[in-house]
């Protein structure tokens, strides 16, 4: 041996697998680049601008904050993720000083206050969404007709909120007209794909409308296949598990099935399940906010816990409150529990006969 | 077709990185002309040096005697003379005396006759393997004696036998199993005398099939009782907790041992010392080291003399190439970086890595994402384990967040997405903590 280079002496492991806090962001980005595409084309280029100035303001907040505590941490993606997530939750007609108070509101009190990337409770992208919900309901719940659904009819009744307008279809149902006549009305089945599939699998058109991604709604939660997508892409690269979104959309399901025509008058099992899975943002939330690292909890059976709670609500809310934003406040609902559900819900240690770890539980 | 057996909660899958030295056959190191051989190279009390500097050594002599209940003896790997005797810090940064032996030009043939051990009573064995200062070889090097000591109200219903070397990069027991199986099959044969053992399985894992076979034909060929196992590949089931989980589907309870649910569990390599020693009488003084990483010219598994320092093994694999970053003892998962190529091998030294710079990745704070909560193979919280004792809570993460569970395998830090240093935090935590 002649010379020797100097070596790094640390602790063990040696090795480490290929991930890291950024590259997650990253990918969950790019998880929802379809949802993005098409929102943009469903509602035209100013979507863009309102998605670009959430994330700019969004990482802009990040940026000057950072050197408030002179680090600087938009390296990490997370406020850019952050910044995305509010955009997408826009209307697609709202004033661009909406995005921008939601990012700040995001970034600034809900992730900062409480001491940055990982230490807030509530999700920052969420917590943005509803702080200008509640300050700025009209401009919030005013929808534009999508793009597809112009074409297929001019003068469709873009400006209703698509939940509401199911639940009085579902209700015209007991009252001699059915769904489908009443839907078409309105313009659904809009594409030509919509109406074959609405001829083949038999499912109301509205229902499969929500699921291609025809109707109105915020900028990047009107398509569940689009966001499936990105979903199923965050399951395969380990990013997220199952248990949130399984568990979330399967709670709110089955209750909406078994309840949910209580409120129509229609008796139990007859809720119409598949629409609410399928629009008002429920996929968005379960698949992308829902599954919001910081504020759910860790345990893989504390995840769907936290999946069925957030089911519950949003079906609470939904079916018999008069609340907008059942999603989001059902997620934030459950952000609050967290902390307790991580103190009770433990893995069951190795070799423990009980199926729940039980010891005396400080967090 | 039944699922392929592994232990259920949590584990990785690092990328096995054996290619290195899995088709280099062992070779022997030519005698270096020094030895270092430390008196603490057994989990345990070091040993008691019965050499004085000046004394001249044999090949396989006693020269330190083992020390309290669990410790063991050392001999000496070569004829010489004793130089010195002076302190050394372990890889594992434990520090002790220890021989330096200057190496005899002539050293003694091997030629033995081989013993039928066959003829030997159960009691001879056990003797035997004391008198040759057989500890397990898989890393943790606890004396061989103590853990075949079995009380009388216990006995042994499975003896499993660990091929699993489910560490990345090391190769020295798959080329045992490939050049020595009908030995270690022996030497597991006599271990289970020795136990008095109803069952005998050996865990392979099966990313080593060629290994499995060979063993297998050569169980089926003599008639032997031992049930070889493939493995569905996942760290860190060399871990007796993993690996009895897997092969026979217990599990044992914090705080127990295997022989609490009727098994005891040896590395494979231990089991052909054992082979050795009771056959050919011959001490535990050398033992097979994989060299290798993408960091050394020629990787090759290499049977060594205790005491070898590490210059030595480099150089005989042709040195270091690239931009090696670190020298890990033992495998990359749990191993010891060590920086001083002068370090002598001990009998727990199962490879010597020369591992490249890696791309550096910033640390965030924790995500809370829960990757180290599934991981985690004991079932544990790890990132609650990190916020306690980074908070200097020690009290909270020994008692209720059960820290000295944690066998520091490393499987959390190696998915860790924010790159915490959860293990090395857990290490200086359990200090800490039992000083309190
Ligand atoms: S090092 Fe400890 S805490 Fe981490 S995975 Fe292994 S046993 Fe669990
Ligand atoms: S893996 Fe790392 S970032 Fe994720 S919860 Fe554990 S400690 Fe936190």
């Amino acid at each position: 041996m002649t010379e020797q280079p100097l070596m790094i002496v640390s602790s063990s492991p040696h090795l480490h697998d290929k991930s890291s806090t950024a590259n997650i962001m990253w990918h969950v980005s790019l998880a929802l680049v379809p949802a993005t595409l098409w929102g943009i084309y469903l509602f035209g280029l100013y979507s863009l601008v309102i998605i670009l100035v959430s994330i700019g303001s969004a990482v802009l907040a990040e940026f000057l904050l950072g050197k408030l505590s002179k680090e600087c941490t938009i390296w990490d993606g997370s406020a850019f993720l952050t910044g995305l997530l509010v955009g997408l939750n826009m209307t697609p007609s709202v004033p661009l000083f909406i995005p921008i108070v939601a990012s700040i509101f995001a970034i600034f009190v809900a992730k900062w206050t409480f001491g940055g990337l990982g230490a807030n409770w509530a999700n920052p992208a969420l917590s943005g969404r509803i702080f200008v919900f509640f300050s700025f309901t009209t401009y919030m719940s005013s929808f534009t007709t999508p793009r597809t659904l112009l074409k297929a009819m001019p003068d469709a009744l873009g400006g209703a909120t698509p939940l509401g307008f199911v639940k009085t279809a579902i209700a015209s149902g007991s009252s001699g007209m059915t769904s489908n006549e009443l839907l078409a009305q309105a313009g659904y089945p809009a594409t030509e794909l919509a109406r074959k599939l609405c001829a083949v699998l038999g499912i109301n058109a509205y229902t499969i409308d929500s699921f291609l991604g025809n109707i109105a709604g915020s900028i990047g939660e009107v398509s569940s296949i689009l966001l499936l997508i990105g979903g199923i892409y965050l399951l395969i690269r380990k990013i997220i598990t199952w248990h949130i979104p399984v568990t979330y959309l399967l709670s709110s399901a089955v209750l909406t099935w078994i309840f949910g025509g209580l409120p129509a008058g229609l008796g139990m099992f007859h809720g119409a399940f598949f629409p609410s899975m399928l629009s008002g943002g429920l996929m968005f939330g379960a698949l992308f906010m829902a599954t919001d690292y910081v504020t759910s909890p860790l345990s893989s059976k504390g995840k769907a816990v936290f999946g069925i709670g957030c089911g519950f609500f949003t079906f609470l809310f939904r079916t018999f409150g008069s609340m907008p934003e059942a999603v989001s406040v059902s997620i934030l609902m459950m952000n609050i529990i967290t902390p307790t559900i991580d103190r009770y819900i433990r893995p069951r240690k190795f070799g423990d006969k009980k199926l729940f770890a039980k010891k005396e539980a400080v967090a | 077709m039944h699922a392929v057996p592994t232990f259920r909660k949590g584990g990785v899958h690092p990328p096995d990185h054996k290619v290195f030295s899995r088709e280099q056959e062992i070779v022997r190191l030519p005698l270096p002309s020094e030895l270092v051989v430390a008196l603490s190279q057994h989990m345990g009390a070091p040993a008691k040096p019965l050499k004085a500097k000046g004394d001249t050594v044999e090949r396989g002599e006693k020269i330190g005697e083992s020390v309290g209940f669990i410790s063991a003896d050392v001999h000496s790997p070569v004829n010489g003379t004793i130089k010195e005797i002076k302190t050394v810090t372990l890889p594992n940064s434990v520090q002790c005396d220890a021989f330096v032996i200057t190496v005899d030009e002539k050293q003694p043939g091997d030629a033995s006759k081989p013993i039928d051990w066959r003829k030997l009573k159960k009691e001879e064995l056990f003797a035997s393997i004391k008198e040759h200062g057989i500890v397990g070889l898989g890393g943790a090097t606890f004396p061989a004696h103590v853990k075949f000591t079995v009380p009388r109200d216990k006995k042994v219903e499975y003896f499993v036998v660990n091929g699993v070397e489910c560490e990345p990069y090391l190769t020295s027991d798959y080329r045992l199993m490939m050049e020595k199986g009908k030995e270690t099959l022996e030497g597991i044969l006599i271990a289970a005398k020795i136990l008095e053992a109803e069952k005998i399985i050996v865990g392979v894992e099966l990313n080593k099939q060629d290994a499995i076979d060979h063993l297998k034909e050569i169980v089926k060929e003599k008639g032997w009782p031992i049930e070889v196992v493939g493995l569905k590949v996942k760290y860190p089931q060399g871990d007796e907790k993993q690996l009895l989980k897997a092969a026979i589907n217990r599990e044992i309870p914090s705080g127990k041992l295997p022989l609490d649910v009727g098994a005891v569990v040896s590395n494979i390599g231990t089991c052909y010392a054992i082979y050795e020693a009771i056959v050919y009488k011959k001490s535990l003084y050398e033992r097979i080291i994989s060299v290798t990483g993408e960091g050394i010219v020629n990787p090759k598994n290499i049977l060594a003399p205790i005491g070898t320092k590490v210059s030595d093994l480099l150089e005989f694999c042709g040195g270091l190439q690239g931009d090696v970053e670190k020298l890990v003892s033992g495998g990359p998962m749990m191993g010891f970086a060590f920086f001083d190529t002068e370090t002598p091998v001990t009998k727990g030294s199962s490879g010597i890595l020369a591992l490249h710079a890696r791309k550096k990745v910033r640390r965030t704070p924790c995500i809370s994402c829960g990757k180290c909560v599934d991981a985690c193979p004991i079932g544990l919280m790890p990132t609650l384990l990190y916020k306690h004792i980074t908070n200097l809570n020690y009290e909270v993460a020994m008692n209720s967040l059960s820290l000295l569970d944690c066998k520091e395998c490393g499987s959390c830090s190696y998915v860790c997405p924010a790159h915490l240093p959860l293990v090395h935090t857990f290490k200086t935590g359990k200090k800490m903590g039992r000083k309190k």
